[in-house]
C-alpha cells in the first residue's frame, strides 16, 4: 500500500506538471497541434522594409493572416520579406504588400491589399507591387527644409 | 594465505596546520598484521588511529611510503581494482554508519543486493543466519533509531560479515556501551572470527578489555608506532611515553589484571 | 588562521579554487553516476515524490500570491497609460520569463535542496558515506545522481505549473477584482508570449534545478572540507545554511547572465 502510495503521488505530480507545460505550449506558443502545414509561404521585394522584423504580422483590413518569418537582400539588392500566410487565403498576383505601421512609433507591419487578377499566388509566389516604408526623416526634411513643391 | 595480511612501508601521512606548516600523523612507519590473527591499534586520541584505517581502506591517501594488501600493492589503485580490494574488508566504523532511511535487514541485505548477483530467497536465507548467530533474530523491520547502541554495534558487525571478508576492521567497537555490552560485543567478535578466520584489525583506546582478543599491539605515538606482542611487553617499556600511556589509559583495571593472571 | 592580511587573503584565495575544482568533480561524478549500473529507478522515483510532488503544495501557494500581486501592480502602472488591455501580456510574460524559474528554484533550494544537504552532511558525518565506498558502492550512484535526475526532472515541472497557477492568479487579480475585460487579458497575453519566451523560461528552470541540485548535495557531501563549518551536528546545520544561500545568490546571479546571454 505505501509503494501504491508513492507511485500514485508521482503521478499526479507528472500530471500536473505536464497539463500545465501544456497549457504554456499550446495555448500560449506558437506551436499549434497541427504542425505549419495550414500555411503557405510568400515572398515580396521591397526597396526599403526599415523596421520591419522576424515576426512581424501580415494584415489584410486589419485582420492578422500571417506573419513575417525572413527578411534578407535579393540578388539585385532589394529587401526580399518572406511571409506565412493562411492556406485559406488566395492572394491574386497582383495583389500589393505595403509597410505599415501600428501609431506614428509602433511596430511595423505587412498590409497586403488584395487585387482583381485571376491568377492566385501558390506556395513561394513573389509579391512584385510594393511600397516601402514611409521614410518619416526625409519626410520631415522636406518640410523643415522647404524642398516639397 | 601466506605473509602478511597487511604491510604498511615508510609510510608518510601529513596533515596542513590552518596555523600554516604541516602536522605529522604518520611519520614513514612501517608495520605488518598478520594473516588470521587480531592485531589493536592503540592510541590517545588525534594520534591517527582512524588515519591509519582510512588508508588501508583507501579513503586517504599516503602522502609517501607504500602499503601492501596481501602483497599487492593498494597504495595508488583506482578504479574498479578498488573496489574489488574494497569487498575484501569488511569494516564496522564507530558509530555502526547504519543506513537511517532503511531496516535492520535492508542495511544488512545492503551489500549482498548491491555487489551480488545472488536471488532475494538466498539473500534473505543468509541475512536469517547471520541475524540469528548475532542474536538479532525479530529485530529485523526496526530501522537504526529504534536500536540500543549495542544492537547497532551488531547489525554493523553482521553487515560486515555479508561479503565473507578476508579482513575485518573495527573502529573503536566499544565507545559508548557499558561494560556488560563492551563484553557482549567481544564475545561475538572472538565468536565469528573463530567460525569465519578472518584477520583483525582493532582500533581502540580501551586496551585492558581487548588484551583477550589481542595477538600483537600496535601504540601509536606523535607519529611513531611500536609493536608489542604481549600486555607484559607493554607494561614493562621503558619509552617514557608509553609509561604516560600506560598509566593513564590502563591504570588499575590493569593492574588488577596482571595480578590475576 | 594567519595573521597576516595578504597571506589570509592568498588562504582564501586557494580555498575557493580548491572548493571550485572539488564542485566540478562532484558534478561530473554526479553524471557518471547515472549511467553506473544498477539504476536506482525506485530511488529517483523517491526523490521525485519529495522534489517535486512534496514542493506542489508551496509552489503553488507561491504562485497564487505573486501571480495577484503582479495583476494588481501591474494594473496600477498600466491604468496610467490607460494600457490596462495590456495586463495578460505583462502578467504572463514577468512570469514566464523571470519570476517562474527564479521563485521556483528559490523555494526548491528552500525546501528539498536544505533537507538533501543535511542528509548528505549527516551521511557524511555519521560515516555512512565512507561505509557505502567499502562496501564498494559508489555513493554517487547510489545517493546523489538519483536526486540530480529527480531535480533535473521535477524543476522544469513545478516551474510550469508555477506560470500557469501564476496566470491565473494574474486573472483573478486582475479581472475578477480589478474589472479588466477577460478577453483582452488573455488575448494579449496569447499575442506577446512567444516561443523563444517559453524557451528561455525552460532552459533557465534546467539550469536552475541544476545548480540547487548540486550545490546543495555537494555541500553536504564535502561538510568536512568546508572552512569554518567546524564539527558534529553543528556543523551539518553551518553547512545546510550555507548551501540555501550560496544556491539561492548563484540562482539569482544565473538569472541575470542567462537573460543577458539568451535574451
Amino acid at each position: 500500500m505505501k509503494k501504491n502510495t508513492l507511485e500514485l503521488v508521482v503521478g499526479l505530480f507528472m500530471v500536473a506538471g505536464l497539463l500545465a507545460f501544456g497549457y504554456l505550449a499550446l495555448k500560449l506558443g506558437e506551436v499549434s497541434l497541427w504542425g505549419d502545414s495550414r500555411r503557405y509561404t510568400l515572398t515580396a521585394e521591397f526597396d526599403n522594409v526599415s523596421g520591419v522584423k522576424k515576426g512581424a504580422s501580415v494584415q489584410i483590413s486589419g485582420v492578422v493572416v500571417g506573419e513575417v518569418i525572413g527578411v534578407d537582400l535579393s540578388e539585385d539588392h532589394l529587401a526580399l520579406v518572406t511571409l506565412r500566410i493562411d492556406k485559406r487565403l488566395q492572394v491574386p498576383a497582383d495583389s500589393i504588400a505595403s509597410v505599415k505601421s501600428q501609431g506614428i512609433v509602433g511596430d511595423k507591419y505587412i498590409q497586403l491589399s488584395l487585387g482583381g487578377d485571376d491568377e492566385i499566388l501558390s506556395e513561394g509566389g513573389l509579391l512584385t507591387e510594393t511600397e516601402s516604408a514611409i521614410d518619416i526623416e526625409s519626410l520631415i526634411s522636406k518640410f523643415a527644409f522647404g524642398s516639397a513643391k | 594465505m601466506n605473509g602478511p595480511a597487511i604491510e604498511f612501508r615508510e609510510v608518510l601521512k601529513v596533515f596542513p596546520k590552518r596555523s600554516g606548516g604541516v602536522q605529522t600523523v604518520l611519520d614513514k612507519v612501517s608495520f605488518s598484521i598478520p594473516t588470521g590473527k587480531t592485531t589493536v591499534i592503540a592510541g590517545g586520541s588525534g594520534q591517527g588511529k582512524s588515519v591509519t584505517l582510512k588508508l588501508i581502506l583507501c579513503l586517504m591517501r599516503a602522502d609517501a611510503g607504500r602499503i601492501f594488501v596481501h602483497g599487492q600493492d593498494v597504495t595508488d589503485i583506482e578504479g574498479k581494482a578498488l573496489e574489488d580490494l574494497r569487498t575484501r574488508f569488511g569494516v564496522l566504523f564507530q558509530g555502526a554508519a547504519l543506513f537511517d532511511s532503511l531496516t535492520v535487514y535492508e542495511n544488512v541485505s545492503l551489500p549482498l543486493r548491491e555487489r551480488t548477483k545472488k536471488t532475494e530467497k538466498e539473500i534473505g536465507d543468509q541475512v536469517g543466519v547471520t541475524l540469528e548467530r548475532l542474536g538479532l533474530t525479530g529485530h529485523e523491520g526496526k530501522y537504526p533509531a529504534q536500536l540500543s547502541g549495542g544492537m547497532r554495534k551488531r547489525v554493523g558487525l553482521a553487515r560486515a560479515l555479508q561479503l565473507k571478508p578476508e579482513i575485518l576492521l573495527f573502529d573503536e567497537p566499544t565507545t559508548g556501551l557499558d561494560p556488560v555490552m563492551t563484553q557482549d560485543i567481544y564475545r561475538l567478535f572472538a565468536e565469528t572470527q573463530a567460525q569465519e578466520g578472518f584477520s583483525s584489525i582493532i582500533v581502540s583506546h580501551d586496551i585492558p578489555k581487548i588484551f583477550s582478543l589481542a595477538d600483537q599491539v600496535i601504540i601509536l605515538n606523535e607519529g611513531k608506532m611500536d609493536v608489542f606482542t604481549s600486555p607484559e611487553e607493554i607494561q614493562l617499556s621503558r619509552q617514557e611515553h608509553i609509561r604516560e600511556f600506560v598509566r593513564t589509559t590502563m591504570g588499575e583495571i590493569y593492574q588488577s589484571h596482571l595480578v590475576e593472571r | 588562521m594567519q595573521n597576516n592580511p595578504i597571506a589570509r587573503l592568498g588562504d582564501t584565495g586557494v580555498y575557493v579554487l580548491q572548493d571550485l575544482g572539488r564542485m566540478t568533480f562532484f558534478l561530473l561524478k554526479a553524471f557518471r553516476g547515472v549511467f553506473r549500473r544498477p539504476f536506482r529507478f525506485r530511488e529517483v522515483l523517491r526523490q521525485v515524490h519529495f522534489i517535486g510532488a512534496g514542493s506542489l503544495t508551496v509552489i503553488i501557494c507561491t504562485a497564487a500570491t505573486t501571480g495577484m500581486v503582479l495583476g494588481l501592480q501591474g494594473f496600477y502602472s498600466l491604468n496610467k497609460f490607460g494600457a490596462e488591455g495590456w495586463l495578460g501580456s505583462a502578467v504572463s510574460l514577468s512570469l514566464i520569463m523571470e519570476l517562474g524559474p527564479v521563485l521556483t528554484a528559490l523555494m526548491v533550494a528552500g525546501r528539498a535542496g536544505s533537507a538533501m544537504c543535511a542528509e548528505l552532511g549527516i551521511m557524511r558525518i555519521s560515516d555512512q558515506i565512507d561505509a557505502l565506498d567499502c562496501m564498494a558502492i559508489d555513493p554517487f550512484r547510489y545517493l546523489i545522481s538519483p536526486k540530480f535526475l529527480a531535480a533535473l526532472f521535477s524543476v522544469p515541472l513545478l516551474t510550469a505549473v508555477f506560470d500557469v497557477v501564476g496566470i491565473a492568479g494574474g486573472y483573478v487579480a486582475g479581472v475578477t477584482l480589478m474589472g479588466v475585460s477577460p478577453g483582452s487579458y488573455i488575448e494579449s497575453m496569447q499575442a506577446s508570449v512567444t516561443n523563444h519566451d517559453l524557451r528561455l523560461g525552460i532552459i533557465k528552470s534546467f539550469v536552475f534545478g541544476l545548480l540547487v541540485v548540486w550545490i546543495c548535495t555537494g555541500r553536504g557531501y564535502f561538510v568536512w572540507e568546508i572552512r569554518g563549518a567546524g564539527f558534529g551536528a553543528e556543523s551539518v546545520s553551518r553547512v545546510t545554511t550555507q548551501a540555501v544561500v550560496m544556491s539561492s545568490i548563484t540562482v539569482l546571479v544565473f538569472d541575470y547572465l542567462l537573460t543577458a546571454v539568451l535574451l
